[in-house]
């Protein structure tokens, strides 16, 4: 590479998206308007369990402005039953699951039924005018109660609230020893319960459908991360033919996850345009979206850890008990189980047992956030550390030493049967102990205990890895998942030299037009403003798997640099033959061909236009130099850190401030550190909104009670530290670009980190576990107030 | 989300929005800054046939003094409190209060009289002018009338305003000189109070002269801590007699238990707070 082709990645451009998404001044799906468009309006359920004994619409249909009033009977016969392309076991208990509940709603926040007007308004006035009653039913709630043999039933059909139980145990794999006997020998055991809270979502952009049904072809734009699965999902789910169904997503607002979905809105959407042959759309109000956007965590992690006095782990075992809520969404029962290949984390564990049972409740259904899986289990895993470490008086960050995978064992295949290709845990940690003035903050703490001020100080750790860049296609096979993991893309190559690159992956927000922009401009030698990044429409970028799990990069962005090279492959013999040498004995480098040894060149685009041209092309050429790559990649791909946090708890109030965080994340080659810091610092803040602030609760008759943002608590800069960031690069040896996914690291790395850090500060007055999130009240009564 | 439908009145003198609220009957609201009305309609927790828009009242506006008082017209903005040299003179309890509301769009369009007459148990405007005393002054179809603040709030958004009354003006006795601070207590920077004290003290010769305390979110109704205040008056200005008064604190209070706090952490944090506030105010 030339110091030209070097610069474009590597180097921290501004986004080139973000006039257009921060200002709003662009295509979000409710800002587009289509002639003769309707607006639907949803009735929600008011009660999490009921029969439906009757719907009276009359008064409704007869408001002014109102064209349709639709209830799930009149939807049963074509509605069929939304999609899960995980069932994670032959014996999973798959529930029929209606985008418009039929005869009994099972959540508070069920469509029951809905409304199309010719204007938003009309449309939700006459949701008043629906009249419907309910019969109520037993209601469960909680997931141990729910597999009580007496308990209410969400799906009495199944005879049972258990929706399935899976199991990895390392010694019937082949890749560790039995726990059982390990644990019964051994002089440690640690057994700790911690839960993992439910939480929402929370993207910026509110889901929003608009289908047009007229012509041919139906056209459905939608807030979405993955217009690809939407598309075969709702031709699966509808019976649709696939090709005469055409997805956008235009720009997208924020997902984390939550629009990693097929959801029911967008199947209603669809079946009320068809059946009134005009334009219909839907955009949910936050409150709306509250209640029934999927849900994600929560779970029961009962974890038992056992070691040597040393502090060498010699098993890991976990149970956990994972709230699915009434249905099951695209992945619901599959997320808990991605924990089982993480709750092993960077350390070298002998043997490993891993079971998760899953439970239906009356409440809504639980998928994919940010992190997916791996949060919960770096959580799992990271604060049984710090346990250990307490348990032995040892320090936290010594009791890991003593545990993890050194950086000359890699590549290193774990308990969990995945291969880590690549990782220096000591680097990264001791770039972070320093940045992080370790030892004189531990100090600090001592002081403070010792003086007993009444603002205690601790410290958290969190040295996690993850698996990302899902997936290779044969993993998930094995795994049972409904779907590949390659990712595609194409390169057009225009008259005028400019470059259109369509890729598969789907951008809410992570800048994959700038990333994107970059890697082309970088093999080709264009200017970074001659690319262009077509994405997210079915009909311009037909292959694609869309953007999740941290995928984009180290998957579509591999494509991209694949097709990349293979429009430089065809563009050799053509500038051979315009400049009259042998292909052997062309050079390239910054976006030219040189006759090797002379001045003599033709630049890639000048080549394009001779291509378009093709007046005098080399016998036999196809003019035509776009190319495409589908790349599937042979493993995930694992960045890792070292995360440090300290807090100060308020002992007189139990509140907690965080005093400083320290990240040090190796995420491979990095294409544009702006990007990487800013998805770091997204990360990090989602990661510590769960320690701290983020918890959706239902009161005991399964109303949500946390259905605003004065209730559902997110942080803002004014409650957060200032975060300090450093990297360590370790490339990736599983893709060509060395690349290691970054978007969900920071989430899965905090909030270990801060939850260890507050356990911490108040570990001495008898504390060991305090439930997230870390609530001052939770953390005043953890330490005697109020007793 | 979308409100029910209303019709929609801007007069430009209390005059004429008191009666656009008499011809509008029980049905009708009035619009100040929004900042609270507007969620409301808009989860149709209230759907007036009728809105008053006060922001084109502009006698409604602004500070001024007469003679021992400082009077405040009720739309003018949490923006304008904060920036009025008058109220850090003279109120600046009022004016430490304030800067903890919201942030700054919301401190923009909403007004005090606006957070006066909600009377959310969790706003933060109504203790200190409780603690501050003085009066309110209400417009109606038979002229007006004024009440005294601590008769003002009677229960849970409710006030001694009457359906066709208009809050026109917060007369508040000069507190000059005096020391003041509110102590707030949210799970998030930008929230309303879970618990907060409104606290401001007039200290001579190392000694309190005057003490006056307020509590947010304490009950249904911001309260007085006169227990607070009696055991502070007449004694010196110390943390001893700061703590041993702060005890006090929660006496006689009732506060709500919800997901942020429930009832005995409230009371616990009231006494933890009023120390601060109180060290905080007399500058110990
Ligand atoms: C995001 C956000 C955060 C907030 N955070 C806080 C906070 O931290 N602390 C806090 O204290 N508040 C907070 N608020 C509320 C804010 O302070 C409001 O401005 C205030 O409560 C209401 O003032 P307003 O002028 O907007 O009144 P409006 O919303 O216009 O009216 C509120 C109520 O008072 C009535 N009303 C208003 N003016 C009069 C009048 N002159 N005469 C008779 N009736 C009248 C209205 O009819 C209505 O019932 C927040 C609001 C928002 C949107």
């Amino acid at each position: 590479m030339t110091a030209a082709v070097e610069a474009e990645v590597g180097r921290a451009r501004r986004r080139k998206e973000d006039a257009r998404l921060i200002t709003g001044r662009t295509r979000w799906t409710d800002n587009l308007t289509l002639p003769g468009m309707l607006h639907l309006a949803i009735l929600r359920s008011p009660v999490a369990h009921a029969r439906i004994a009757a719907v009276d619409t009359s008064a409704a249909e007869a408001m002014p402005g109102v064209l349709a009033v639709l209830t799930g009977v009149d939807l049963a016969k074509e509605q069929g039953s939304m999609g899960c392309a995980w069932p994670v076991t032959p014996d999973m208990a798959a529930p029929q699951h209606p985008a418009m509940a039929v005869d009994t709603v099972r959540y508070a926040g069920e469509a029951v039924a809905l409304v199309v007007a010719a204007s938003a308004y009309q449309a939700r006035d006459a949701l008043d005018a629906i009249d419907v009653e309910y019969a109520d039913l037993p209601v469960v709630l909680d997931v141990t109660r729910a597999l009580a043999a007496d308990s209410p039933l969400v799906h009495p059909e199944f005879g049972s609230n258990r929706c399935a139980t899976w199991v990895f145990d390392s010694a019937e794999a082949g890749t560790g020893g039995e726990t059982a006997p390990a644990i019964a020998d051994a002089e440690v055991v640690l057994r700790r319960r911690f839960r993992q809270q439910r939480i929402i979502p929370a993207f910026m952009e509110p889901r929003s459908v608009l289908v047009d049904p007229t012509g041919d072809q139906v056209t459905m734009w939608s807030a979405t991360q993955v217009p690809h699965i939407l598309r075969m999902m709702l031709a699966a789910t509808l019976g649709l033919p696939e090709h005469k169904l055409r997805v956008i997503a235009p720009d997208v607002g924020g997902g984390f996850g939550g629009k990693l979905q097929v959801t029911p809105e967008e199947v209603l959407v669809l079946l009320a345009a068809r059946r009134l042959g005009r334009p219909v759309k839907y955009t949910e109000t936050r409150s709306d979206s509250m209640l029934s956007c999927h849900h994600g965590r929560d779970q029961f992690q009962d974890l038992t850890l056992a070691a040597r006095p040393d502090g060498t782990i010699t098993a890991l075992e976990v149970e956990l008990l994972a709230d699915l809520g009434a249905y099951l969404g695209l992945l619901t029962p599959g997320i808990p189980l991605l924990g089982a290949f993480m709750f092993n984390g960077i350390y070298r564990i002998p043997a490993y047992r891993f079971t998760c049972t899953s439970v239906f409740t009356n409440k809504m259904y639980t998928d994919a956030v940010r992190g997916a899986g791996r949060p919960e289990a770096t959580f799992g895993i990271e604060r049984m550390m710090d346990e250990l470490a307490a348990e032995l008086g040892l320090d936290p960050l010594e009791v890991r030493r003593r545990n993890w995978i050194g950086h000359e064992q890699f590549p290193f295949t774990t308990v969990a049967g995945l291969t880590y290709d690549s990782g220096n845990y000591e680097a990264a940690t001791d770039r972070a102990t320093e940045l992080f003035d370790y030892q004189g903050l531990r100090r600090e703490q001592a002081r403070r205990r010792e003086q007993d001020d009444p603002t205690l100080l601790g410290i958290g750790v969190s040295t996690y890895t993850e698996m990302c860049g899902i997936a290779p296609s044969k993993v998930l096979g094995s795994l049972s998942f409904g779907a590949g993991g390659w990712e595609h893309a194409a390169i057009r190559m225009l008259p005028t030299g400019k470059v259109e690159v369509v890729t598969g992956s789907s951008p809410h927000g992570q800048g994959h037009e700038t990333a994107w922009s970059q890697i082309v401009a970088d093999r080709l030698g264009v200017p970074f403003e001659d690319v262009e990044v077509l994405h997210g429409d079915t009909q311009i970028s037909p292959r694609g798997m869309d953007t999740y799990g941290s995928r984009s990069l180290a998957v579509g962005g591999v494509a991209v640099l694949l097709a990349a090279d293979r429009v430089l492959d065809k563009a050799r013999p053509v500038a051979a033959h315009l400049l009259g040498c042998a292909a052997e004995d062309l050079d390239f480098a910054a976006g030219r061909f040189t006759a090797r040894g002379t001045e003599n060149g033709v630049s890639i685009q000048e080549v394009t236009g001779a291509v378009f041209a093709a007046h005098d092309l080399p016998d036999g050429f196809e003019p035509n130099l776009d190319a495409q790559a589908t790349f599937d990649p042979e493993n995930f791909s694992f960045p890792h850190g070292t995360h440090l946090c300290a807090v100060e708890v308020d002992t007189e109030t139990g509140a907690v401030k965080i005093r400083s965080y320290v990240c040090v994340d190796d995420v491979g080659t990095v294409v544009n550190p702006l990007i990487v810091d800013g998805q770091v610092h997204g990360g990090v803040v989602h990661g510590i909104a769960q320690a701290l602030f983020e918890e959706a609760s239902y009161d005991e008759l399964g109303n949500l009670t946390t259905g605003t943002f004065a209730d559902y608590l997110l942080p803002t800069a004014a409650d957060l530290p200032h975060l300090v960031t450093d990297r360590t690069v370790t490339p990736a040896t599983s893709n060509p670009l060395g690349a290691k996914g970054v978007g969900e690291s920071g989430t899965i790395a905090a909030t270990p980190a801060v939850v260890n850090a507050v356990v911490d500060a108040v570990r001495h007055l008898g504390v060991t576990d305090i439930e997230m999130p870390c609530t001052p009240q939770r953390v005043w009564r953890a330490i005697g107030g109020g007793a | 989300m979308i409100p029910v439908a209303f019709d929609y009145l801007a007069p430009s003198t209390v005059d004429e929005a008191v009666r656009a609220l008499v011809d509008a009957g029980e049905d009708a609201k009035v619009l100040a800054g929004g900042q609270s009305l507007l969620p409301v309609l808009r989860m149709r927790l209230a759907a007036p046939s009728m809105v008053v828009d006060l922001s084109r009242v502009g006698e409604l506006r602004g500070v001024r003094e007469e003679g021992d008082e400082l009077v405040i017209g009720a739309m003018t903005s949490h923006h304008d409190v904060l920036r009025d040299q008058l109220v850090r003179t003279h109120a600046l309890l009022l004016a430490e209060a304030t800067t903890t509301v919201a942030d700054p769009q919301v401190r923009h369009r909403g007004t005090l009289g606006g957070a006066l007459a909600h009377a959310d148990p969790a706003g933060d405007l109504p203790a200190p002018v409780l603690a501050l005393g003085g009066d309110v002054v209400l417009a109606g179809p038979t002229g007006r009338r004024t009440v005294p603040v601590e008769r003002f709030f009677v229960d849970y958004f409710t006030t001694e305003l009457a359906q066709d009354e208009l809050l026109v003006e917060i007369r508040l006795p000069k507190r000059t000189g005096w020391g003041a601070r509110y102590e707030k207590f949210s799970r998030v920077a930008q929230a309303w109070s879970t618990v907060a004290v409104a606290a401001t003290v007039l200290v001579r010769d190392g000694r309190f002269v005057e003490a006056k305390v307020a509590l947010t979110n304490m009950g249904a109704v911001p309260v007085r801590a006169y227990a607070v205040e009696e055991a502070l008056v007449g004694g010196s200005a110390d943390a001893d007699a700061i703590h041993a008064a702060a005890r006090h604190a929660a006496e006689g209070t009732n506060p709500t238990s919800d997901a942020s706090a429930d009832a005995e952490y409230r009371q616990h944090l009231a006494r933890v707070l009023t120390a601060r506030a109180l060290t905080a105010a007399a500058a110990v």
